[in-house]
């Protein structure tokens, strides 16, 4: 078993579950998912920490592309986290009735797929190819099974197909101007090639511009909150679950090592960035009405951390960015999920028309009060670990970085905690909730039981990526 | 053995959490009260074995179970450490955690969730035990948070009631201003030291030299910050009068007796480190003094019963704070379980009537309650005469340390810190005249039921009452067991050793005098003159003020609270609407390119050749000019 039976599992489920019809649609596309996640754990473990796992097949002659892939701890990490989000949102999604479902499900196992070719491509246009192949099923699950006004919807997806495609752009240019130095995509080329440092502004620009949409950075998140609001819940989650971790991945994958002195130079303009959106995600999500977009406001903020501590160009902060990508992958997708279990029930997504759920649904509060306090980073859950560890070697850099970074633990606080007041507590809403199902209920209690397990045993993932991390770091380091 | 030990201790309380959590509702409400009650009491069994073994071989004990956090320089374990202040405080937060608990399956019994509130506070004795014990800061720091977690779930325990969730929320986002204190002092000694692990720490301090002093003093008043947010010292104080939203149980137990100890348990806990920075020293006792005062005049006035004590809760952790500014850490230890009895005492008690009156709290709706209620008479009679501070109760040794240590560091604090005293040994004896004295000033109908609580009740404010009346034993001037005890943590020599000379002699006549005028002017105005606190409305001038807190809340609200709201509001209005614009413009501009550039292609013959051979022309003669 190689790397590559993962990608095959997922396409052949993709295609299988499209001719499976809608009925079964859901159960074979789980089903796929499942395997897909078994084979990943099957490959986790005979992995040895800080080998790599690669599959090299020439592809096209001229010009040079590769199929590459190349698993290391990182990759494997990032898959993982593709792998077990998937079935967890495949299952999330049995509560609801979608119209072609077959369509549906077949689009989230190839978006599944082409995540997962993105974290494991280590050929540039091959990754540049999964890239935007993992846009094109969200761009359709989010334009036909979306929610709220069809023309408002339109408009907020084709903008965020066109505006990530755009920046996307920007990387392409980046790649050819590579290719023609270094005569190859291979990214081990790649790095060889020495530019300088004019050369690699543009470069890391040209990348920048790309991630910074994708993740998104300030200023450049503007097609977030519709999107997200506006996406069915799958959407929402597959979105800023796994996809926005595919441009901070690329930060730590491509950006720094490939443009290290640029890196260097403009580290602290980057990490300001970054901060600047903890800030003022914080302070959008604190007035937000509707729960999806103060959900996507959090998400803005819990990123600008992790890009932040992806520039800080130290150990500490690579992983600590990396955990904090893992550990708000399964988070959101779980309040994500929260949001849709209140939909289901209440049919709305106003703050102002929920509250007093938490008399009726005691199973139900518990599991999202957790999931709030995974959220603001309590130590215990998985959560703490990794904003800990970015909050660290952000004040490694300059004490200033950590203080204003860290006043996401009041604001995130401060946000969620009013959030939670309104839709949860307050008298017994006057409208019947139904306590979690068996079904919803196993959802979050795998989430929960993943955030717990590693925020007192971090142990495992530590080991997992900090040798990839210490490869990409002595790249960024050899000049 | 040992890890065995301290497994069963953290743990116990933990599984009784679990256990009500997932099986209360079924067990019905006296099992799962018994199940949160019997598991505490484990832990204060296996601390008493604790106590045991560190007092007989002097030796700490550490246990070490995996490792947590990897970060480059630091290895953070997940560890133990049972030493002399460790296993102190335990003796106390699960002593008096076990009888509270007892005092909670009376005290909720009416209440449909009961077992939510064991599994609260069995979950709160976990993290408080976690902190107590952690064998680093870092381990500290899951009990500092999850005690607060736990302060949020029990003061909204209510949750139907938006004004107590208010409270409940308001608690913890200022708990986690102090907690960003707590980080950042955290990371400035791990970056200096390489290591949070408290054993470690202190040999690394001792041994060093060059130690870059000014960077230890800004680390050491950033702990200070988490320290003010946890233990209610101006400015992060507000949170705990609201905090009193919570059932009294818990005010008692985490709102008086342990969680608001956490800061003092820290200071002392890095005694080495705050001995370095003399500098935040001196913040510590500025600020510890003025609390006192600050919170003692508001509790002048303060009507709400519970008030009051919260009040005084606010002021007696301030003295705390004042004898840990002087570096004498024995004395605020030995006051902070002073207080944790006769405080806890008076809240229990306070429930009692509370809960004799059905939830009335006001205490210009009380009076004459002694006939009725005897024994929560007595009991909160001993424990008020122990916080003024009368002598030979558990506070008059207490306090009058920390007085003394004022003064003999600094005489305007010394002064501030006698004039707290006195105030509060006057709001004091004005709670109980108002309470226990007189008339009853309730309606018929209440009167009518007045009773004395039942056994639950008054056992443990039996048990209370002894320990406020003979606490002091355990360190009496010249004489101390518990500086002996704990001589063994701390860098300097202990200074609690006063002798006892004339001017101690004369400093203790002049405590005791006062406590006796707080005392008296209550008497003459609410028992001699039958004064009873003015309505609401009718409050005015100084009392105004003082009523209202000195508006501070209003004045957090207008300068923290409410630009932060109108910024959210500008950024979602404006700046998410006008960044979203932009980039639509964009999109509009290149079709706007688009659109003049489609009228370029006329379809004219001509005009293309024109333009062809202008173009011609300025290539050829750029290709000439530049040769």
């Amino acid at each position: 078993m190689n790397v590559s039976t993962i990608l095959i599992i997922l396409l052949i489920g993709a295609f299988a579950t499209y001719f499976s019809g809608d009925k079964l649609a859901s159960k074979v596309a789980l089903l796929f998912s499942l395997a897909a996640l078994g084979c990943s754990i099957v490959l986790l473990n005979n992995y040895n920490a800080g080998e790599n796992i690669s599959v090299i097949n020439s592809w096209i002659t001229q010009p040079k592309i590769s199929f590459a892939l190349n698993a290391d701890g990182l990759g494997l990490a990032m898959v993982l986290l593709t792998a077990a989000l998937t079935p967890i949102i495949i299952f999330s999604s049995f509560g609801n009735e979608y119209k072609n479902s077959k369509n549906f499900y077949a689009l989230i196992l190839f978006m599944s797929f082409a995540m997962t070719g993105t974290f494991l491509a280590s050929d540039g246009l091959l990754y540049y190819i999964f890239w935007e192949l993992a846009l094109i099923p969200i761009y359709f699950i989010a334009l036909i099974w979306g929610n709220g006004d069809a023309e408002e919807r339109r408009k907020a997806v084709i903008k965020f197909f066109i505006y990530t495609l755009a920046g996307s752009l920007f990387m392409l240019t980046a790649f050819i101007y590579l290719y023609q130095k270094a005569g190859s995509f291979l990214i081990e080329d790649l790095y060889k090639v020495n530019l300088s440092a004019c050369e690699q502004f543009w470069i890391f620009l040209a990348f920048f511009l790309a991630y910074a949409i994708k993740i998104p950075i300030i200023p450049f998140h503007t097609w977030q909150a519709n999107v997200y609001q506006k996406a069915p819940t799958v959407g929402t989650m597959l979105l800023s679950g796994i996809m926005l971790k595919m441009g901070l991945y690329s930060v730590l994958r491509w950006q720094l090592p490939l443009a290290p002195i640029a890196a260097k130079e403009y580290m602290y303009i980057f990490i300001a960035l970054g901060i600047a959106g903890v800030i003022y995600g914080s302070i959008v999500a604190l007035r937000q009405k509707d729960l999806k977009k103060l959900l996507a406001y959090s998400s803005l903020a819990h990123v600008g951390l992790i890009a932040a501590g992806s520039y800080t160009l130290t150990l500490d902060g690579f992983r600590g960015a990396v955990m904090q990508m893992i550990a708000h992958g399964f988070v959101v997708v779980g309040l994500f999920f929260a949001a849709e279990v209140i939909f289901r029930r209440y049919e709305t997504r106003e703050i102002e028309e929920m509250g007093g759920i938490r008399a009726q649904s005691p199973k139900f509060t518990s599991m999202f009060l957790i999931l709030v306090l995974a959220s603001v980073a309590l130590p215990s859950t998985f959560n703490f670990v990794g904003e800990f560890t970015v909050l660290y070697s952000l004040s490694q850099v300059n004490i200033w970085f950590a203080i204003l970074g860290g006043t996401t633990i009041i604001l995130g606080a401060y946000y969620m905690l009013r959030m939670f007041q309104h839709v949860m507590l307050g008298e017994t809403n006057s409208k019947a909730f139904a306590d979690v199902t068996l079904n919803e209920g196993i959802s979050f209690a795998v989430i929960i039981a993943v955030l717990l397990f590693f925020g007192f045993y971090p142990k495992p993932i530590t080991d997992l990526i900090t040798p990839s991390l210490e490869n990409i770091l002595q790249v960024i380091n050899k000049n | 053995m040992d890890t065995n030990l301290a497994l069963i201790l953290v743990l116990t309380p933990l599984l009784g959490f679990l256990v009500n959590v997932f099986f209360g509702k079924s067990l019905g409400k006296t099992v799962s009260g018994a199940i949160g009650t019997i598991a505490v009491a484990i832990s204060f069994v296996v601390s008493l074995l604790l106590f045991n073994q560190i007092t007989s071989t002097g030796k700490g004990i550490e246990v070490t179970l995996f490792d947590w956090i990897q970060i480059s320089n630091l290895k953070i374990n997940l560890g133990f450490l049972l030493d002399q202040l460790s296993v102190l405080w335990l003796l106390f937060v699960t002593g008096i955690g076990s009888l509270i608990h007892l005092y909670s399956i009376s005290y909720m019994h009416d209440d449909e969730n009961m077992h939510k509130f064991f599994a609260y506070l069995n979950l709160f004795v976990f993290f408080m035990i976690t902190l107590v014990i952690g064998s680093n800061l870092l381990v500290l720091f899951i009990g500092w948070e999850g005690v607060g977690l736990c302060s949020y779930l029990l003061i909204g325990f209510w949750h139907k009631n938006q004004d107590y969730n208010d409270a409940a929320k308001k608690a913890f986002i200022m708990n986690r201003i102090g907690d960003l204190g707590l980080l950042i002092g955290m990371f400035i000694i791990g970056s200096m030291f390489s290591t949070l692990d408290y054993a470690t720490l202190k040999t690394a301090i001792a041994g060093a030299t060059n130690l870059n002093l000014p960077l230890l003093s800004l680390a050491a008043l950033c702990l200070f910050i988490g320290a003010c947010g946890k233990s209610a010292q101006i400015p992060l104080y507000t949170w705990l009068p609201d905090a009193m939203a919570g059932p009294t149980p818990v005010s008692a137990l985490i709102h008086a007796a342990t969680m608001v100890t956490a800061g003092i348990f820290m200071v002392t806990r890095l005694n080495f480190v705050f001995d370095l920075a003399t500098d935040v020293q001196s913040v510590i006792a500025i600020i510890g003094a003025i609390t006192s005062l600050v919170a003692a005049t508001i509790g002048l006035v303060q009507t709400d019963i519970k008030k009051v004590l919260a009040y005084s809760t606010v002021s007696q952790l301030g003295l705390m704070f004042l004898a840990l500014g002087f570096g004498a850490y024995e004395v605020a230890v030995f006051h902070v379980i002073t207080h944790a009895f006769f405080k806890a005492c008076l809240f229990l008690g306070s429930g009692s009537v509370i809960h004799g009156l059905h939830g009335e709290q006001d205490m210009r709706n009380m009076g004459g309650l002694r006939k009725a209620m005897p024994i929560t008479f007595w009991t909160m009679l001993i424990s008020s005469l122990a916080i003024s501070g009368v002598p030979f109760f558990s506070g008059f040794f207490s306090k009058d340390e920390i007085l003394l240590t004022a003064f003999h560091h600094s005489i305007p604090l010394y002064v501030v810190g006698s004039v707290a005293s006195i105030m509060t040994a006057f709001y004091m004896f004005r709670l109980m005249f108002l309470t226990f004295f007189k008339e009853f000033r309730g309606t018929e109908e209440q009167k009518h039921h007045l009773h004395e609580s039942g056994s639950l009740i008054t056992i443990p404010l039996i048990i209370l009452a002894i320990l406020a009346t003979f606490g002091g034993l355990i360190s009496l001037p010249g004489n101390s067991w518990l500086n002996e005890y704990l001589a063994p943590l701390f860098a300097k020599a202990t200074e609690g050793e006063h002798h006892l000379g004339p001017t101690e002699y004369t400093l203790m006549g002049v405590a005791v005098l006062g406590g006796l005028l707080g005392i008296l002017i209550a008497y003459i105005k609410y028992f001699k003159q039958d004064n009873v606190p003015e309505s609401d409305e009718n409050i005015t001038g100084l009392s105004k003020v003082l009523y209202n807190k000195y508006y501070v809340d209003e004045v957090y609200d207008a300068v923290f609270v409410a630009p932060v709201n109108s910024l959210s509001k500008f950024f979602r209005d404006y700046i998410e609407t006008g960044l979203s614009a932009l980039v639509f413009g964009l999109g509009k501009i290149a079709n706007e390119i688009a659109f003049q550039g489609k009228k370029l292609q006329t379809g004219s013959i001509g005009l293309y050749l024109f333009v062809f051979v202008l173009g011609l022309c300025a290539i050829v003669s750029y290709i000439f000019l530049a040769q």
